[in-house]
Order: C-alpha cells, then structure tokens, then sequence
C-alpha cells in the first residue's frame, strides 16, 4: 500500500457480516449515514434440470437491498460500510464487496453462534482482517468474549469483543477494533 | 419530466431499458468504492451521453464520487450504474481512481471515528 497525494480522495470499505438477523443494519444505522442502495444482479437459473436446453441460458433477474452507510471522517476521506447479504444464495456478491476491503465485523449472536461460521471461513480464506463483534441481545444469556473465542476456535490475534449495536458509542469502539486490527495487519505485512 | 411522474410513481422506465438491455461492459471490475472524476473532455466519436450519463457527468463534475455513491444519489440499480459508467469510461469522459489505504490513512480514521 502506498502514500498518495494528500489531495486524492481516499474511501475505505469495511464490510459487516454475519447472521440474519443478528443487527447489522442496526449497527450500519447507529454509526453512519444510511443510504439506499439497490444492486439488480443477473443470476443464471441453475435450478431442476429438466427444463434446462443445452447452450440456452435459463436467466433472471434479482433486485437486492443492501445495507450501505457513509461516515465522513474529513474531506476528501470517507468510510463506507456495506452489509454482506445474509442469504446464502447471495454468496456471488461477496467476492466483489470483499475485494479491497480494508477489514470485516462478523457479528455474531451467542444464541445462534454457528450462523457465523461462513463468514469467518470466508475472511480467513480470503485473508481479509476481520473482528467478532458478540451483539449481547437482551434475554440471551451473557457469555465472555474469550468463551465466544474459544467456541468459534479463533486464532489468538482475532479481537473479539462484546457490544450492543444499537449504541453509537458501543458501533464506534467495534470500528475503532476494528481499523486498528487492520493497521496491525497492514504494518506486521510491511517489511 | 411531468408533474405526476413524481419519485413515488416509482421509475417509468425499467432500470435495464435504460441500457439497452445490456448488462455487461467494462465498468464490471469497478470497485463499489472506486472514485469517478470528469475528465471534462466533449463527448467524441458519435457517443452521445444519454440523461442518465448526463446525469451522472453533472454529480461528478462537482467533486469525485464513489461508485456505491453514484448509484445511491440516481437511485438506480448498481448493475446499471455499471454499464452507464463503462460506457463514460470507454469514451474518456470520466476517469477512475482507487487510492489505498496507508498507515497515516488508517491512523487518521481511527481518531476521526473516536471523535465522533
């Protein structure tokens, strides 16, 4: 990575992922600005193959909703989160939000755990950095952070960190772990 | 446009009519966060912009805008935004930045998000 002009406009992409439900648009909606954002992908129907004709494409089109939020740091810097989608039939759309990213929040709930699991296989298949951020839902029963870690079997240098995605201050200090997670990643790969 | 195609009325021309249908170009590989600039060049070799390249000519002519941003402010699908901006690109008419992130970078949104 490398020093551009000052004057260059500089966005960074962090992405929020983890299982439906678990509070990603609330965490999009505490800290930044939230914008609509529509994609309409074209996916090809790889349904019962009985209809299927050889050389004929089957194909269709499908409008998702994503979670888009904008936080300006100063002119000319922005932050950008994007919500994964939480289908798994959304899986192709993941590859062109991750690349370039600068890091990912896996939200993980203690009452469904296991819905994190293909994000965090994701990331760490794809090297991106990327935090646990335990959503502490009202009701579920309280666990500590090194619990969670021990339960997902993180590695040591993963943060993992229990918040409540509907305070500001609590969305803040998971993006700060976050950021500074990635800086560390960022200056351990620099010779 | 009339008075009674208001945004409510939702659009009156489906997104992928806009783009003759097409949906694919060579602003597929851009990334979500990829700044557009106008270059300010005429448009040349028979191209002419329709409104929806006017349109996105006259936001970054103002300042560099991302992608994620382009399509946020048209209201259009990011597959269409696509094809419009491949279409701006193959003609010279914008031009595509994606500065990466530096340890002063990463440093200064640390503080920026701790004050907020």
């Amino acid at each position: 990575m490398d020093f551009g002009p000052s004057d260059e406009p500089v966005a960074l992409k962090i992405l929020i992922a983890g299982g439906f439900g678990v509070g990603k648009t609330t965490l999009v909606g505490s800290i930044s600005e939230i914008r609509p954002l529509r994609t309409e992908e074209v996916l090809s129907d790889r349904g019962i193959g009985i209809d299927d004709v050889e050389g004929v494409e089957n194909k269709t089109t499908t409008t998702v909703a994503m979670d888009f939020g904008r936080i300006t740091i100063r002119e000319g810097l922005v932050v950008y989160l994007f919500g994964t989608p939480g289908q798994e039939r959304f899986w192709f759309m993941w590859d062109e939000l991750s690349y370039g990213a600068l890091g990912a929040v896996v939200l993980a709930d203690t009452r469904r755990l296991t819905d994190c699991f293909p994000s965090i296989d994701y990331f760490e298949q794809r090297g991106t950095p990327f935090i646990v951020a335990v959503n502490c839902f009202d009701g579920a029963e309280q666990y500590e952070a090194e619990e969670v870690r021990v339960a997902l079997d993180l590695d040591p240098e993963v943060p993992v960190l229990l918040c409540d995605v509907r305070r500001r201050t609590s969305a803040k200090t998971v993006l700060v772990t976050l950021v500074e997670h990635s800086l560390r990643v960022l200056t351990a790969s620099q010779p | 446009m009339t008075r009674w195609m208001d945004e409510e009325a939702g659009p009156v021309v489906r997104p992928f009519a806009l783009i003759g249908g097409r949906t694919r170009s060579s602003g597929d590989t851009l990334d979500l966060v990829a700044m557009v600039t106008a270059t300010g060049s005429a448009p040349s070799g028979g191209f002419v912009p329709g409104p929806e390249h006017q349109r996105i000519l006259s936001l970054v002519a103002v300042e560099a805008t991302s992608v994620a941003d382009i399509a946020s402010d048209l209201d259009l699908p990011l597959g269409v935004v696509r094809v419009l901006l491949g279409d701006l690109k193959d003609h010279k008419l914008i031009s595509i930045g994606r500065a990466s992130a530096s340890e002063r970078i990463l440093k200064e949104v640390i503080n920026g998000l701790r004050a907020l």
